[in-house]
């Protein structure tokens, strides 16, 4: 990138910079759905921050038996009742937070890493290296993703890292798809050609001019994926497959709680009722940023 | 008469499409340029002129032909080769709101061909730049400013700081004025006028707008199918055009005053460059269309000045 | 004649981030049944967005009504329900675009996107739909009547494997389906080659002549207007600047503006004439110039124009907007 160059003064070069974000804040805010979900990301934000002080039995978490006050329903005491170890629910939800945060984060962050470099490779060198790459993403996409998931941590063990693991391996061809697409687009956009006809090297073309355009669906992919993943690493907690009891983990806990529906109900229910919050979050957010920085909704 | 700038001979860019059958986009050109001259090079949509604007700049390596740019045969060389070349001929494209990364500030755009190039230091970065944009008619309240932030004029204006920056001897305009309108259109091209005048630059000047190139060129190349059709200085060419495609160009351009109805000169539409006719390839709308058109291809002929494809000229 | 279209004190803006964009202010245009009107004007002056108001295509919000109105064939536009609506877009109004492509849907074929449009116009006008068979036989009529031959295999193909004048006839053949009194061309052939181009316009020429059409042209291209139409609306910023016939506005114009646009279009029969810009640039429309809104790049402005905006007046046989019109040389 070009950092050898000069600076000005912060606020000279940025203008336009807080310019361009005080519009994309206008625009976000003016749909009613993506600032719901904003509200529910920095919830989920805040939780995962500061869930031990906010959770009022943070022991219960580490899955403490507490047998006298087993399966109490929702109290002023135990807001979401408690569970069949006597563990304050509300606590569990609260501390498994900062755990699919961490999933989702993972997930998402090795699957863009892989994925990332591969499609703009795939998609602005063309040839060759695009029909390898793409064949092998095409292997992975045309086998359902939590199926192939499962088959892999069934292969390394049960575990949350195995469960990490293997919903990272079979997550990143999605982003290949994505940004072979966009590259192959940007590939020959006119500044791209005027880089090349100044004699820029491929890999400078690819750090300074193909990437920075690529970043909005990137963005808007992974806020999204986001709430899928947490919902896949869920899902592999539920199936037994994932977190283990009584580590705090949403899917792990309703995998304990169907046994005991429909009559102890807030068992299953709070923590579904989380999974659910948090994916819908993502979703709106993401959407939300789909709308303000896909380029066509830009003032133009 | 000196050596030409740049001289292209036999130049053709095929592309091979699926059945064995090829896309003649360039299908054997030649053309020839000298220091300081402006020669333009009309055609429609798919005649082929951007692809030779590409070729020229060896973005795209020909299929064969010779592109001898300062004596030196461009074409087969590498890009390692070509890179210190780049520093002589630069491009101005069509549309300059894609001409520009929406990402980088006005300063980085123009500032990369000497960053690239290797050419100024951190130091003087900024001064040269602030130059060109002065040379372009900006103020240097635009340095930090982003694409989106600009007029298609201004943007322009960017664009052809850009290319200035290597202080070229070629400057490739491929449509530099269609995507403007008509007020901003007439101060880039005195501006182009003006900065050619002042810095001897050659230009090649690509458009499908006569009048435009009337204005700015000293000679026009007429390219139809992949092929120059005729070639010569302006006033000859608009006075007394010889190739019947060329009449019907100009026989098209709506005069902007009320001329009533226009007559369609030609019939039908341009041939698929997959699938070029035999013979000469306008024979199929050409109205003096002979016999002999549909056999025989003919060459570029005549005088030095003046040259045309076309076996009724 | 009748007025078939009556613009009056139109005002239109659009709401966005910068705040409110005056787009249009103050139309005031009366178009006669069979008048061939082409209007004129650079990025931003608000001839699409006219063009578009028209037959209420302009989405509201972000655009919003500030005041006037449009009346078409005697009943208000804004005030029509989505059955009056659909019968005065394709009925009453039909339009051409720029670009063909946009408004053909690219995986269905061309009769079948026929058949749909002039079903749906039988819809609209209350009678009985035709058979997927009449349709297409009317389907294959139109494309005869906008001279793309052998229309019966036309019918079968799809909207990529045709070229971009073809296309842009294909479209013509569909907005006659209707039988509208009003065709809306906005910029019909700035996608098409120069050679292409003369074959469609002399195309609308001849369907607005024998169809007893009327015509309004939008258009950037001095050139097009100029083969097309009979009388020629100039507009700057928003405004309506100089209304008067062809000959007049390109022999004799009023208007700095018109005179100033004239100019800077390179003519190819007058190579002498050297192209000349006018200086400054469009203004921005959240916070127009007082006043009339051409002053700040006029050659003749005085103190007057930056206070008193100019309304249309009768000047010498055309209506134009300038204070000083009188002492503009003819």
């Amino acid at each position: 990138m070009s950092l050898a160059l000069p600076r000005a003064s912060f606020a000279q070069r940025h203008a336009a910079s807080l310019r361009q974000w005080r519009f994309f804040a206008w625009s976000f805010g003016r749909s009613p759905s993506s600032m719901l979900g904003l509200a529910i990301v920095s919830a989920f934000l805040l939780v995962a921050a500061f869930g031990p002080w906010i959770a009022p039995y943070p022991l219960d978490a580490e899955g403490a038996m507490n047998l006298a006050n087993r399966l109490k329903p929702p109290s002023a005491e135990h807001w979401f009742g408690t569970d069949e170890m006597g563990n304050d629910l509300f606590s569990r939800v609260v501390l498994a937070t900062r755990t699919s945060l961490w999933v989702g984060l993972t997930i998402v962050g090795i699957a863009g890493a892989v994925g990332v470099p591969l499609g703009i490779a795939a998609g602005y060198f063309g040839g060759t290296a695009r029909a390898v790459i793409m064949r092998v993403t095409d292997v992975f996409l045309s086998v359902p993703g939590l199926v192939l998931a499962l088959a892999i941590v069934a292969a390394l063990g049960p575990g949350i890292l195995n469960g990490i693991v293997a919903l990272s391996i079979v997550w990143w061809p999605g982003y290949v798809r994505l940004v072979e697409a966009k590259a192959l687009a940007l590939r020959n956009e006119p500044f791209v050609e005027a880089a090349r006809a100044v004699g820029a090297s491929d890999l400078r073309i690819l750090a300074v001019h193909i990437l920075p355009n690529c970043t909005s669906p990137i963005i808007v992919k992974a806020s999204m994926d986001m709430g899928l993943a947490i919902l896949a690493a869920a899902s592999l907690g539920f199936v037994g497959l994932g977190a283990k009891p009584p580590a705090p983990e949403w899917g792990a806990m309703i995998s304990v709680a169907r046994t005991y529906m429909p009559n102890w109900w807030w068992y299953a229910v709070f923590p579904g009722f989380a999974i659910y919050l948090t994916v819908l979050g993502f979703n709106l957010f993401g959407d939300g940023l789909r709308d303000i920085l896909d380029p066509k909704s830009n003032r133009g | 008469m000196t050596a030409p700038l740049l001289q292209v001979v036999g130049l053709s860019k095929h592309y091979a499409l699926k059945g064995g059958r090829s896309l003649r986009a360039v299908d054997g050109v030649d053309l020839s340029l000298h220091a300081g001259e402006s020669l333009g090079l009309v055609g429609e949509s798919g005649c082929g002129k951007s692809t030779v604007a590409r070729l020229v700049l060896r973005l795209i390596p020909p299929s064969a032909g010779a592109i001898r740019f300062d004596g030196r045969d461009i074409a087969p060389l590498k890009e390692d080769a070509l890179r210190p070349l780049r520093r002589d001929m630069q491009i101005v494209f069509q549309n300059p709101h894609s001409a520009l990364n929406p990402r980088r500030t006005v300063f980085a755009s123009v500032a990369e061909p000497l960053v690239v190039q290797g050419i100024a230091d951190a130091a003087s970065t900024q001064a040269r730049v602030t130059d060109l944009l002065r040379e372009v008619g900006l103020p240097e309240s635009f340095l930090w400013r982003f694409p989106h932030e600009l007029s298609g004029g201004q943007k322009q204006r960017v664009c052809i700081a850009r290319a200035l920056a290597l202080a070229p001897k070629l400057l490739v305009l491929d449509e530099p004025t269609s995507a403007l309108d008509v007020s901003v259109q007439a101060q880039i091209l005195d501006f182009l006028q003006d900065l050619r005048g002042r810095l001897g630059l050659a230009y090649l000047f690509i458009s499908h707008n006569l009048a435009v190139v009337r204005q700015v060129c000293d000679r026009v190349a007429v390219m139809y199918l992949g092929r120059i059709v005729e070639e010569g200085p302006v006033e000859a060419m608009f006075r007394a055009p010889r190739h019947p495609y060329t009449r019907a160009l100009i026989a098209s351009v709506l005069p902007p005053r009320p001329s009533g109805l226009p007559e369609a000169p030609l019939a039908g539409d341009v041939p698929n460059a997959a699938d070029i006719p035999a013979g000469c390839r306008f024979a199929p709308r050409c109205p003096l269309r002979m016999d002999r058109c549909s056999r025989d291809d003919p060459a570029l002929a005549g005088s030095d000045a003046h040259r045309v494809a076309c076996w009724a000229a | 004649m009748n007025a078939l279209l009556e613009i009056g004190g139109y005002r239109l803006a659009f709401d966005g981030f910068e705040g409110r964009a005056h787009v249009l202010d103050g139309i005031d245009l009366t178009v006669e049944e069979g008048e061939t009107v082409g209007i004129v004007g650079e990025t931003g002056c608000g001839k699409s967005v006219l063009a578009r108001s028209v037959a209420r295509l302009v989405e509201m919000p972000p655009g919003r009504v500030l005041g006037g109105g449009i009346r078409f064939a005697g009943q208000d536009v804004f005030a029509m329900d989505q059955r009056a609506l659909a019968r005065l877009r394709g009925h009453g109004v039909a339009m051409i675009f720029q670009d063909p492509m946009t408004y053909l849907n690219p995986v269905f074929s061309i009769g079948a996107q026929m058949v749909d449009v002039i079903r749906a116009h039988d819809r609209a006008e209350g009678k009985a739909r035709r058979s997927r068979a009449a349709a297409r036989a009317a389907a294959a009529e139109l494309l005869g009547a906008v001279r793309l031959p052998d229309p019966g295999r036309l019918l079968d193909r799809y909207p990529h494997e045709l070229s971009g004048g073809m296309r842009q006839r294909v479209l013509i053949a569909m907005a006659l389906t209707g039988t509208p009194r009003l065709l809306v061309a906005d910029e019909p052939t700035t996608a098409l080659d120069v050679t292409i181009q003369a074959q469609v316009l002399r195309l609308i020429a001849e369907l607005v002549a024998a169809r007893g059409l009327t015509l309004m042209l939008i258009s950037h291209d001095l050139g097009v207007i100029g083969a097309l139409c009979r009388r020629v609306v100039v507009m700057y910023a928003g405004t309506i600047v100089e209304d008067a016939t062809a000959e007049t506005l390109f022999g004799a114009p009023r208007h700095p503006y018109t005179r100033g646009l004239l100019a800077a279009v390179p003519d190819l029969a007058r190579p002498g004439h050297r192209a000349l810009a006018i200086p400054g640039h469009i203004p921005n429309l959240l916070d127009p110039p007082p006043g009339c809104r051409f002053h700040p790049r006029c050659p003749l402005a005085i103190a007057r124009c930056a206070v008193e905006k100019p309304l249309l007046r009768e000047v010498d046989g055309r209506r134009v907007a300038c204070h000083r019109a009188e002492e503009v040389a003819a």
